[in-house]
């Protein structure tokens, strides 16, 4: 019976591409609202694909529709309605945005101010009409023209689809496939653009990659589509995000990133991720599902995650490694913080496939004003994971009455030859402590700041040197009058 | 420096001061001694500025300001010091930077620059020496993990890098073994000169042997019930607390 509808649907699939062919307007820049098989030949013909990924697109597609939003996660919203979103849009028209930044919500505003960000980049951060792409230009193009002399490929994912379709095609979705989980399948089916970077054998990336620095920048957010790989004794750092909290029309981001890391390659990956967490209500937020995975497919590789959330009205993600090769090394390290009435679940995943595979968990959550602030974690020892090691340690912080901490640990142990342990608190920010600080002349505010960044310590040093100071501010500003 | 008139105190509704009178010039050392729930910390925390302890009457004149209308850390960055009784642990917070923090706050209050980091650790340095203090604890987090002993001697040694003008100490004795007894009092006695006064609430006598008051004052059920100078300390050694209050109460 299933085989039969699934013949049959092939089979009007099939006809249809035939029947239908390109009917909607490639020269239009934006779709109407709404996701059928035409928006994704659309978005693939906008982009000038080749056929072998229009079709892994439309499959995608078929996948998704079959499948069902995951509701296990501890969070809370409105359906959402995916026929009432527009997939794909080209770069805004300039006359679109505010004019200039008296039209930006103040707060925004004093947020940039308080983080230090200078008026131009506020003014593009905002989306206010201006004229400034031409300076990363011309910087990014120098740096990819050194990135070129080792033979590194960094470049906007699009473009390797044509330079290096090759590669595109043997590692996408090779970690994250199409049917892993529902926003992965939707973002295999719409993605528009995102990072894509190759390191050859035995180099050392010369630079902290960052998607700062990439052309073609703009309007990748929704469905942004990152491809990482390591090839043997290689390494790269590669920073994403900016903590300036970027505003957006688009409510839904459901991004995927993929790492892939051979024999004795190591990836650091690094997130400082502050999206628009919305007003006071959570109106106007961002929704974050994203979906992250790194591949240790070779022995004694790496993949670290560091990630610094406070941005999205709601976060779900859970960066997660697959450790196949013998004596690989999954790392996680985690702060994330929800107030406002922001609710994240974040935490990780690590499978252990290899011998002597190790994986260590540092998550850190704090929760303040309205906040709900849930752990996730999962540990999967295989039969074949002989020496396997994991360590997690899950601590929360609880800043005033309103808030809340959830953990939610999984432990899949299928071989005895292997060692786990958890370790998990639950603190509040106590009147004794602030008390304490204020009696040797230290301001409540500052006293706070001081306990928050003495909570992250061991995540933040996981963190490139700059990035860290950033987020340490970053926490600072996003907690700011969270305490009365 | 300090002058407290009639000072009535409640904590949730409970009376615990019942009208204190008291006045610290710079240069004095006073010892407050009392029997348990005498009132004894209560005075020291509510000096400090603690929101728990509600003042019902009376008044505070601190270098002639009204000390009652300040917050807790504007009070500390006057110059008032309490070593708590029970020192606060700040997990994760460094020891070193959370007194520079402070240190800098103080600076601040007073328009003065920040301190670089060679002058503070050429300070720091100084101070550790007189309180025999492990270098070691430095670098670990406020209080975090410290035996009762370090954390007193930590209080002691954050007082000697802040240098207050008041310093009220909180049963700065318990907990202290005779050796560090003498280091902790050794440090007070550092810092003491004409331009600072000293509070040491106690229970025992013992402390006041190491540090010697000025004036003793023995409080009971939130009154000074006598005052004097060492002498009392030795005499209430002696006899006992029961004994003193019945030759007052008589």
């Amino acid at each position: 019976m299933k085989q039969e509808t699934e013949t049959e649907m092939l089979k009007e699939y099939a006809e249809q591409e035939y029947k239908y062919g390109f009917v909607t307007d490639i020269e239009s820049d934006t779709l109407p609202p709404g996701l059928n098989e035409d928006v994704i030949k659309f978005i693939s013909n906008k982009k000038g694909e080749p056929e072998w990924l229009t079709k892994w697109r439309l499959k995608a597609y078929e996948i998704w529709k079959k499948m069902e939003e995951p509701h296990w996660a501890n969070i809370d919203y409105p359906p959402i309605d995916y026929q009432a979103i527009s997939y794909y849009s080209a770069p805004k028209n300039i006359s679109d945005g505010p004019k200039s930044l008296d039209e930006v919500d103040p707060e925004l505003i004093e947020t940039y101010n308080k983080l230090g960000i200078p008026l131009e980049e506020q003014e593009i951060l905002a989306g206010v009409a201006v004229d400034a792409v031409f300076d990363s230009m011309s910087v990014a193009t120098t740096f990819r023209e050194k990135l070129a002399e080792k033979g590194v490929i960094f470049c906007p994912i699009s473009e390797a689809v044509k330079e290096h379709p090759e590669l595109v095609k043997k590692y996408l979705g090779s970690v994250v496939p199409r049917n892993d989980n529902y926003f992965a399948a939707l973002n295999s089916a719409v993605f528009t653009d995102g990072s894509f970077c190759y390191i050859p054998s035995g180099t050392k990336c010369p630079m902290e990659l960052s998607t700062y620095f990439r052309i073609n920048e703009q309007n990748t957010g929704q469905f942004e589509r990152t491809l990482i790989i390591a090839d043997k004794e290689s390494y790269v750092s590669y920073l994403e995000g900016c903590t300036a909290p970027k505003r957006d029309e688009n409510q839904l981001h459901a991004a995927v990133v993929e790492l892939v890391a051979h024999d004795n390659a190591e990836i650091k990956y690094s997130t400082v991720q502050n999206w628009y967490p919305g007003d006071k209500e959570g109106k106007g937020g961002i929704y974050n599902f994203v979906t992250k995975r790194g591949a240790c497919r070779g022995n004694s590789s790496k993949i670290t995650w560091t990630q610094v959330e406070t941005g999205s009205s709601i976060t779900w993600k859970y960066p997660s490694c697959v450790l196949h090769g013998d004596n690989s090394k999954g790392e996680f390290y985690s702060v994330a913080l929800s107030a406002l009435k922001q609710q994240a679940d974040t935490g990780t995943k690590m499978i252990h496939i290899g011998k002597n595979t190790k994986s260590t968990i540092i998550s850190k959550g704090i929760s303040a004003e309205k906040g709900q602030n849930t752990y996730r974690g999962q540990v999967m020892i295989n039969k074949s994971a002989t020496g396997a090691r994991n360590y997690s340690q899950c601590d929360s912080l609880l800043i005033g009455e309103e808030c809340g901490a959830h953990t939610f640990p999984y432990l899949d142990v299928k071989n005895t030859k292997s060692h786990i342990e958890h370790e998990a608190s639950t603190s509040k920010i106590g009147e004794d402590q602030i008390y304490y600080c204020k009696q040797r002349g230290i301001s409540e505010e500052d006293a706070i700041n001081l306990i928050v960044n003495g909570f992250c310590k061991e995540v933040f040093r996981e963190l490139p040197m700059e990035f860290a100071v950033e987020a340490q501010r970053l926490l600072e500003v996003s907690l700011e009058g969270s305490v009365g | 420096m300090i002058k407290i008139e009639n000072l009535h105190v409640e904590v949730d509704g409970n009376k615990i001061l019942n009208g204190i009178n008291l006045e610290v010039k710079a240069g004095e050392t006073h010892a407050i001694m009392g029997p348990n729930g005498s009132g004894k910390s209560t005075l020291a925390q509510v000096l400090a500025g603690h929101e728990d302890y509600d003042v019902t009457e009376g008044n505070v004149e601190y270098l002639g300001k009204d000390l009652l209308d300040m917050d807790v850390d504007e009070r500390a960055c006057e110059g008032i010091f309490l070593a708590f009784q029970y020192p606060v642990e700040l997990p994760g917070v460094n020891n070193t930077y959370f007194l520079k923090s402070a240190l800098n706050a103080q600076r601040k209050y007073h328009g003065e620059s920040e301190i670089d980091a060679m002058e503070f650790m050429e300070l720091i340095g100084d101070k550790i020496k007189l309180l025999n203090l492990k270098e070691s604890l430095l670098k670990r987090p406020v209080n975090d993990g410290f035996s009762g002993g370090e954390k007193k001697r930590n209080e002691i040694f954050q007082m000697a890098v802040l240098e207050p003008k008041l310093a009220l100490l909180d049963e700065t004795d318990s907990g202290l073994d005779i050796d560090a007894l003498r280091v902790v009092a050794g440090g007070v006695n550092a810092m003491r000169s004409n331009e600072n006064a000293t509070i040491v609430v106690t229970h025992y006598q013992r402390l006041l042997n190491y540090i010697v008051p000025d004036f003793v004052h023995v409080l009971v059920d939130g009154r000074i019930i006598n005052s004097g100078d060492k002498n009392l300390a030795l005499e209430l050694e002696e006899k006992g607390y029961d004994k003193i209050i019945e030759e007052a109460a008589g």
